[in-house]
C-alpha cells in the first residue's frame, strides 16, 4: 500500500553512462537487484559507442535520459573521460536533455546503487543526487 | 584578394579538414596508442565525416551556423573525449560569430577566444597540461598579435598555424595532467599529444583555406 502511494508521485530517473556497454548494463542490473522491491525507479544504461565499441554515444545518452524522464528530474552517473565530458557538453549547450537533468559527482557503481535506491523510495531530485555523491564517503579500509 | 569570412569559407575549411583528418587518421591514432587509447584518428574521422555530411545536406548560410553545425555533429558522433571538447569549442565559436553572413578577422579572433574558453570550462585543463590547449592557446594568441601588427587575415592565420604546430611539438616534453595519458605520469613525457596535434591540423587548414582564397 505504501508503495502504491509513493508510486503516484513521479520518480526521479537514473542514467548510467559508461565507456562499456556491458559495464553500464550490468551496473543498472545490479542496482535494480539491490533495490529489491517494487517500484524500481526508471533506470537506463548508455554504454559504449554506437557501433558497440568503448567510448560514449551522445545520442544514446539523450535517448536514455528521455526514456527515464517522468518529470521529476534525471540523475546521470558517468565513469570517466568522454562519458563525463559528453554529458557536460550536452548540459552546457542546453541541448535536448530533459529539464532538471543533473550530473552527479559520484563513483559509478556505488553511486548508481545509492541513487536508484533513493529514487525508488520516492525521494526528490536533490536527495537522489546527494545519495549518489555520498557514495564517496563509503570507506573500504 | 583578401579572403572573405562567409559561410562558403567555413564550408571550404570543413572540406579541407575532413580530407586532412582522413589522411592523418593513422598518424593520429599512432600518437594516441603511445599515451592514450588508440582511437583519436578514427574518432576524428568519424566526427568530421558526419559533420561534412550534415553540412552538405543542410548547408547553413552563416559562418556561425556552419561552426555550430559542425560542433553539434562532433559532440554526437566522435565517441571519445575529443568530441565534446572540439564540439564545444566550435559551438562556442559559432555562437560568438552570431547570425551575420560575413564576419571580420577581428570577430574570428573573438570567436577563437570563445572556443578556448569553452575547452577550458569543459575539460578544466590549463596550458602545460599536454592537451589540445597547448596548441590552441598559442595559436589564438599569435593570431591576435599578428592582427595587432597589421597582418591581413591570411598572414594572421599563418602565424596561428605556426604557433599551433610549435605548441603541439612542444607537448613532447610535457607530462600529461588530464585524461587517460595522465595515469602514465612521467612516462607520458617524450610523446607528442594527439589532441594538440589534431588542433594544429585544424588551424593549419584554416590558414590554407585563407591562403587559397587570397
Amino acid at each position: 500500500m505504501r508503495d502504491r502511494l509513493t508510486s503516484e508521485r513521479p520518480l526521479v530517473g537514473v542514467v548510467l553512462v559508461s565507456h562499456s556497454r556491458e559495464v553500464a548494463a550490468s551496473t543498472a542490473a545490479m542496482a535494480t537487484g539491490l533495490v529489491g522491491k517494487d517500484p524500481v525507479a526508471p533506470i537506463a544504461a548508455a554504454g559504449g559507442t554506437e557501433d558497440g565499441g568503448l567510448g560514449t554515444s551522445a545520442l544514446a545518452v539523450l535517448e536514455a535520459a528521455r526514456q527515464v524522464d517522468r518529470g521529476a528530474g534525471v540523475v546521470v552517473l558517468a565513469d570517466l573521460g568522454s562519458a563525463v565530458l559528453t554529458i557536460k557538453a550536452l548540459l552546457a549547450e542546453e541541448d535536448d536533455l530533459p529539464e532538471r537533468t543533473v550530473l552527479a559527482d559520484a563513483p559509478f557503481v556505488e553511486g548508481a546503487v545509492g541513487a536508484l535506491v533513493t529514487a525508488s523510495a520516492g525521494a526528490p531530485l536533490q536527495a537522489v543526487v546527494t545519495a549518489a555523491e555520498e557514495a564517496h564517503q563509503y570507506r573500504k579500509v | 584578394m583578401e579572403a572573405v569570412l562567409d559561410a562558403a569559407f567555413f564550408r571550404r575549411w570543413l572540406t579541407r579538414v575532413t580530407a586532412v583528418v582522413e589522411r592523418e587518421a593513422t598518424a593520429l591514432t599512432e600518437l594516441d596508442s603511445a599515451i592514450g587509447d588508440a582511437d583519436h584518428g578514427s574518432n576524428m574521422r568519424r566526427g568530421f565525416d558526419a559533420a561534412s555530411a550534415a553540412v552538405d545536406s543542410e548547408p547553413p548560410d552563416t559562418p556561425g551556423g556552419v561552426l555550430t553545425a559542425v560542433g553539434r555533429q562532433l559532440i554526437s558522433k566522435v565517441g571519445g573525449a575529443s568530441g565534446p571538447l572540439y564540439g564545444t569549442a566550435l559551438r562556442r565559436a559559432g555562437r560568438a560569430l552570431g547570425g551575420e553572413p560575413r564576419v571580420s578577422a577581428e570577430q574570428l579572433r573573438d570567436a577563437l577566444g570563445a572556443a578556448v574558453d569553452g575547452v577550458r570550462d569543459l575539460g578544466g585543463a590549463a596550458v602545460g597540461d599536454k592537451t589540445m590547449l597547448d596548441a590552441l592557446v598559442p595559436a589564438v594568441e599569435a593570431y591576435g598579435a599578428a592582427l595587432e601588427r597589421g597582418a591581413d587575415l591570411a598572414g594572421a592565420l599563418d602565424a596561428a598555424a605556426a604557433a599551433a604546430r610549435d605548441g603541439a611539438e612542444a607537448t613532447i616534453g610535457l607530462r600529461a595532467r588530464k585524461g587517460r595519458a595522465s595515469y602514465l605520469g612521467e612516462r607520458s613525457v617524450g610523446h607528442q599529444d594527439p589532441g594538440a596535434t589534431s588542433t594544429s591540423l585544424l588551424v593549419a587548414a584554416l590558414a590554407d583555406t585563407a591562403r587559397e582564397a587570397s
